[in-house]
């Protein structure tokens, strides 16, 4: 073999060009090869998760739609006995019952109330959660302020105009548990971004308030938080002022969600370099407006996975505001399911297998936006 | 005609002298991080129009000491007067203080979630108030200065560090103001980028802005520096003009520290 002598100098006399890459995996089929079939052992899981898929899917299907009882009056429509025949999700009893699943008992004539504060209601989310939507500081006042008042007018009443008083305790369903999700909502964002400022400031009272107030409501269950606010907060009012029966847990809720929600915050408070905040002091700018220019959009951004968990878990945890009475969705489906009148094996699972794909397109829906904000964000950070 | 002159001179400075021709006055000034004496007996006084060169080895505390001057840091003994205010707990003083100091980073300090642009009017609209459109029209003509005019509506992710820099130096100077700090401004850029921010800041200094620069650039310091300053375990230990500074340096720590960095 000839050992070649180095090459001591080298120039090189045109640029190579950029050639296009060579040809690699990708159709179906190579996507199988890589992903599913890569060797024995992913080949037998392949292959042992189709088996179960395949055992599984189908029966779900049958039941929730192939044998599924669309009409009916009363429970006969959905027992074995009277049908003769499989009988799969008795959706009759939903169709029936969907206006208490969706009201509650708020008087049937008012029900245009519920739907206009839907609506309301819809309006200032599709306005905040569209990013391009246009003026979007006017959207931020209507969610915040216009559509709270609104809806407790068309909801409570509002006599002077002529919208007759409907006590809380007749609401209920879905209706209960939007409205306490959204207060909840509404509430913790502003006042988890308060205390997890004041969990940074420098002032040592200001500190040690948000510290006892996060860490106490983070340690203890929400079920506490909701019946010491049903039975206690009464104690601690004046004689003679009482409570709304629906206000305590809303308390509650509101108090639980925004400990949470600040020490969410907090953490994205603390990713952001100290050299934002010296650059916005640099410049003069003063702690609100160093925080609400800077440092708050930065962190607020970071923590978007965050807060949406939060939201998704309080989303499902206003549930347990039934055990102290309040007529949400799980209580009215509760409540329908031992109706005589809907007497069948089956009503049982519908009610549930309902509230269950109510809450789970809720939250997954939250998960998809909050997912695709972080693509949007990301995109946005490679700029 | 010539007496004239010669009367009219002094007057014209003794109207403005006791607070408008010195720009920063230290102290005795010290300044401890728990148990670490950072500072030690400062004291410096810094005319209008006058450049300074800070330099001295890492841990020196020439950061530290012009941070003490907008405040980022606060000293524990000794006045700082900036402008003729002087540095105290009172926010407001504070604030009055930051709006007439400009400074630039190490790190640049960008806000990476506003375009250029909004970089440079945020202060101006926020702090100044000035009109939205007179505050673009300002952030123009000082980014058309440090020569990326194109690039305002882009976000800081986007440019490279020398870019980044100079937007820096135009966020800053978009405030008007009448002292600017320099912490250490090109010791992050890559060697090609530090002499598009070094021009900037020679033709900053050409138009008589007050500065005061750490830096390690001694090219800079010779070509622009009024005085150079030597700093080591947190004490002034020499200061002297450029020429002097580095032809014929006094002190053994000075001469020690030049002969490592000037080979």
């Amino acid at each position: 073999m000839n050992v070649v002598a180095p090459q001591r100098s080298f120039v090189r006399a045109e640029q190579v060009d950029a050639l296009p890459p060579p040809r690699t995996a990708s159709g179906p089929v190579l996507w199988m090869r890589e992903n599913l079939f890569s060797g024995p052992i992913n080949t037998v899981v392949t292959l042992v998760m189709a088996w179960v898929l395949f055992w599984t899917i189908p029966p779900i299907i049958d039941y929730l739609i192939g044998s599924a009882v669309w009409t009916g009056s009363d429970g006969s429509a959905c027992r074995e006995d009277t049908t003769g025949r499989e009988v799969g999700a008795c959706w009759a009893f939903v169709i029936d019952r969907i206006n208490y699943f969706v009201y509650g008992s708020y008087p049937m004539e008012l029900r245009w109330r519920p739907n206009i504060f839907f609506l309301v209601l819809a309006v200032g989310i599709v306005w905040m959660l569209w990013l391009d939507a246009p003026k979007r500081g006017i959207g931020a006042i209507y969610f915040f302020i216009v559509v709270p008042l609104l809806s407790y007018w068309l909801l409570a009443g509002f006599p002077m105009i002529g919208l007759e008083e409907v006590p809380t305790g007749l609401w209920g369903g879905i209706l209960v548990t939007i409205v306490v999700s959204a207060v909840g909502i509404v509430v913790s964002l502003p006042f988890g971004v308060l205390l997890a400022l004041g969990r940074r400031s420098h002032l040592p009272i200001v500190r040690l308030v948000c510290v006892i107030v996060i860490e106490f409501t983070r340690g203890v269950p929400l079920i506490t938080v909701l019946f010491m606010a049903n039975t206690m907060l009464p104690l601690f009012l004046a004689e003679g002022v009482t409570v709304d029966r629906l206000v305590r847990p809303l308390i509650g809720v509101a108090f639980f969600a925004s400990a949470y929600m600040a020490e969410v915050i907090r953490g994205g408070l603390q990713a952001i370099p100290k050299g934002q905040y010296e650059g916005a002091m640099s410049l003069g700018l003063s702690y609100p407006k160093m925080m609400y220019f800077i440092i708050l959009p930065q962190a607020l951004r970071i923590v978007i996975p965050g807060i949406v968990n939060t939201f998704i878990g309080l989303f499902k945890d206003t549930t347990l505001v039934s055990i102290v009475g309040i007529f949400d969705l799980i209580r009215t489906v509760e409540s329908a399911r031992v109706d005589p009148v809907w007497s069948a094996p089956s009503v049982n699972y519908s009610g549930y297998a309902f509230a269950a794909i109510f809450y789970f397109l809720c939250c997954w829906g939250m998960s998809w936006y909050s997912q695709s904000v972080e693509r949007r964000l990301a995109a946005s950070e490679k700029r | 005609m010539a007496d004239t002159t010669s009367l009219e001179k002094p007057q014209v400075k003794t109207s403005q002298a006791s607070e408008t021709e010195i720009a920063v006055e230290m102290q005795g000034v010290h300044k401890w991080y728990g148990e670490f004496h950072v500072l030690r007996d400062i004291n410096l006084r810094v005319m209008r129009g006058e450049r300074i060169v800070v330099c001295g080895p890492s841990g020196s505390g020439k950061s530290t000491m012009i941070r003490c001057i907008n405040r980022l840091e606060e000293h524990q003994k000794g006045r700082i007067i900036v402008d003729g205010i002087e540095l105290t707990n009172d926010l407001k003083r504070i604030d009055e203080i930051r709006r007439d100091v400009g400074m630039v980073f190490q790190h640049f300090n960008l806000f990476p979630h506003l375009t250029i642009l909004e970089n440079c009017t945020l202060a101006p609209i926020w702090v100044k108030k000035m009109p939205k459109k007179d505050a673009e029209e300002v952030a123009m003509k000082y980014l058309t200065r440090v020569k990326i005019p194109e690039q305002a509506h882009k976000y800081p992710g986007q440019l490279s560090g020398g870019q980044q820099q100079r937007v820096a130096i135009a966020r800053s100077l978009c405030m008007n103001p009448k002292i600017m700090l320099f912490d250490e401004p090109t010791s992050a850029l890559d060697p090609e980028m530090v002499k598009e921010v070094l021009d900037t800041m020679v033709s900053l200094a050409e138009e008589g802005m007050t500065m005061m620069v750490v830096t390690h650039e001694m090219g800079f310091a010779r070509q622009v520096a009024d005085r150079v300053i030597f700093m080591d375990y947190g004490q002034i230990v020499e200061m002297n003009e450029p020429e002097a500074f580095f032809s014929n340096p006094q002190h053994e720590r000075t001469k020690l520290f030049l002969g490592q960095i000037l080979h």
